[in-house]
């Protein structure tokens, strides 16, 4: 506990412990991804699946237990990545009290320079989804138990199937830069992996964009009903 | 050649500054960039002005100190080289230039484009000494060193310590200059004994001075004279995750 204390006090360790919360984040969306795709397989499958979520772990565990195990695990994650980001972005802000006459731009992409104001639209997002498809406090015929029907539901707005293919273009944008970024952090980049971890960052960008799009373009042309 | 230039003139630290336009002229192609100052300081002498503050010492690229920001870019647009090693051939008749000085809250600005540069000074103090016997020099080639780290440790020593990591980071951090002090002695024996205590203590200097911290954008790899990698900043990460995990 010291030795995190020490190193959360570093800005290096600051990044490092964003790095391993942002890995950790990213094999959530992986996995979550890949459950949505269940959704494919048919309404019984897809509450198979959730009901699978929260029953794994029995007996060991009572039912719903290893989920909520998992979400706060999730939480805390989520509380760390964006404190970190925040002091450090307010180090950032102190470290040049007047700017540049002619700004400077070198070598940022437009993924890099987005990663701010990125994982604050993604922040709000993670806030709304909860809302419309967990809680189902903004879903406008939210039906306990009924997944699948929700989904089908909650993506026949346009304007809420459309927000969330772009926040999903956001979110493959602030993987892009962070799977190579959090690799770098923790040191396990050279130049030689340079490359070919940027490719892949890229790749698994891009393959989680059209995981995630997948279904509301699915339901929205009709294919899922 | 006839170049229309923006000065950035501070009186001291502590006054406001603002960006001052002067023409040069008879700037030849032949003429580095700060000769092509030294003109125009010439011409404001004439006429009883103050001339423009700016840093220099060596004129040949290895003593890190004539750092300004020409047009955006630190050491101006040419990769690999500092400021006096760039050609007036670079730019064309007619030109409008900006001029300005690293910007970064570490880096008082003392005089138009000279800052104070004593950070980093402090950052490779807080390093501290590294444990070798006194006395007579040994022998040349008495401890073996591997080549590749050899070559490692050279090519973080070429760093001048110019600064313009800093000024070209969208964070102002100092992260790729105190990763080339951290990967040089990191890749060499003499270095082992205080590794991880020595990379502990220069990042706690680095921050303490106000830097920023690092985003990985790699612009201080394309502003470095040196050409220094950011592959640096990875080892010092890894030295400092080693740092905190496995020594006291
Ligand atoms: S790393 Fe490069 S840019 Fe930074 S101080 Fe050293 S030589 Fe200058
Ligand atoms: S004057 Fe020495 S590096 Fe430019």
């Amino acid at each position: 506990m010291k030795r995190i204390l020490a190193l959360y006090r570093s800005s290096v360790g600051k990044k490092a412990l964003m790095a391993a919360t942002g890995l950790l984040l990213f094999g959530f969306i992986v996995s979550h991804m890949l459950g949505n795709l269940k959704v494919f397989q048919g309404p019984e499958k897809f509450s198979a699946y959730a009901e699978f979520l929260r029953t794994v772990g029995y007996p060991l565990f009572a039912r719903g237990q290893l989920l909520w195990l998992a979400r706060i695990g999730l939480i805390v994650a989520v509380i760390v990545h964006v404190v970190a980001a925040v002091e450090l972005t307010m180090m950032a802000r102190d470290a040049r009290p007047t700017s540049y006459g002619r700004p400077v731009h070198l070598e940022d992409t437009y993924a890099s320079r987005t990663m701010r104001w990125g994982g604050v639209i993604l922040a709000g997002f993670v806030i709304y989804h909860v809302l419309h498809f967990t809680f189902g406090t903004v879903h406008p015929n939210f039906e306990p138990g009924d997944p699948y029907g929700n989904v089908i539901a909650g993506f026949q707005s346009v304007i809420v199937a459309i927000s969330y293919i772009v926040v999903m273009g956001v979110l493959g944008l602030h993987l892009y830069h962070g799977i190579w970024s959090a690799l770098q952090t923790l040191g396990i980049t050279s130049s030689e992996l340079d490359r070919p971890i940027r490719t892949a960052a890229g790749t698994i960008a891009v393959v989680i964009f059209l995981g995630f799009i997948a279904v509301p373009v699915a339901v929205w042309s009709g294919v899922l009903r | 050649m006839k170049l229309t230039l923006h000065v950035w003139r501070q009186q001291n630290a502590g006054a406001k500054g603002g960006f001052e336009t002067y023409e040069a002229r008879d700037i030849g192609p032949d003429m580095s960039f700060l000769e092509m100052l030294d003109v125009v300081n010439e011409g404001l002498i004439k006429e009883g002005k103050e001339p423009i503050a700016f840093e220099h010492d060596c004129r040949e690229g290895i003593c890190g100190s004539c750092g300004m920001v020409i047009n955006g870019n630190p050491h101006g647009p040419k990769k690999a080289i500092s400021s006096c090693q760039l050609h007036m051939r670079t730019f064309a008749d007619g030109d409008k230039i900006w001029i300005e000085p690293w910007r970064a809250k570490a880096f008082p600005v003392r005089k138009d484009l000279v800052v104070d540069r004593s950070a980093l000074d402090r950052i490779i103090q807080a390093g501290g000494f590294i444990s070798v016997r006194t006395g007579s020099a040994p022998d040349a080639n008495a401890i073996p060193i591997p080549k590749e780290n050899a070559d490692s440790a050279f090519d973080a020593a070429t760093c001048i310590g110019c600064g313009a990591c800093v000024a070209a980071c969208p964070n102002a951090s100092a992260m790729l200059f105190t990763a080339a002090k951290v990967a040089h002695l990191g890749a060499l024996p003499q270095g082992q004994p205080e590794r991880y205590e020595r990379v502990r203590n220069m990042v706690a200097q680095m921050d303490a001075e106000g830097f920023g911290y690092c985003t990985n954008h790699g612009a201080c790899q394309t502003a470095c004279p040196k050409e220094i990698s950011i592959d640096f900043i990875a080892q010092l990460n890894r030295d400092m995750m080693r740092a905190f995990f496995t020594s006291r």
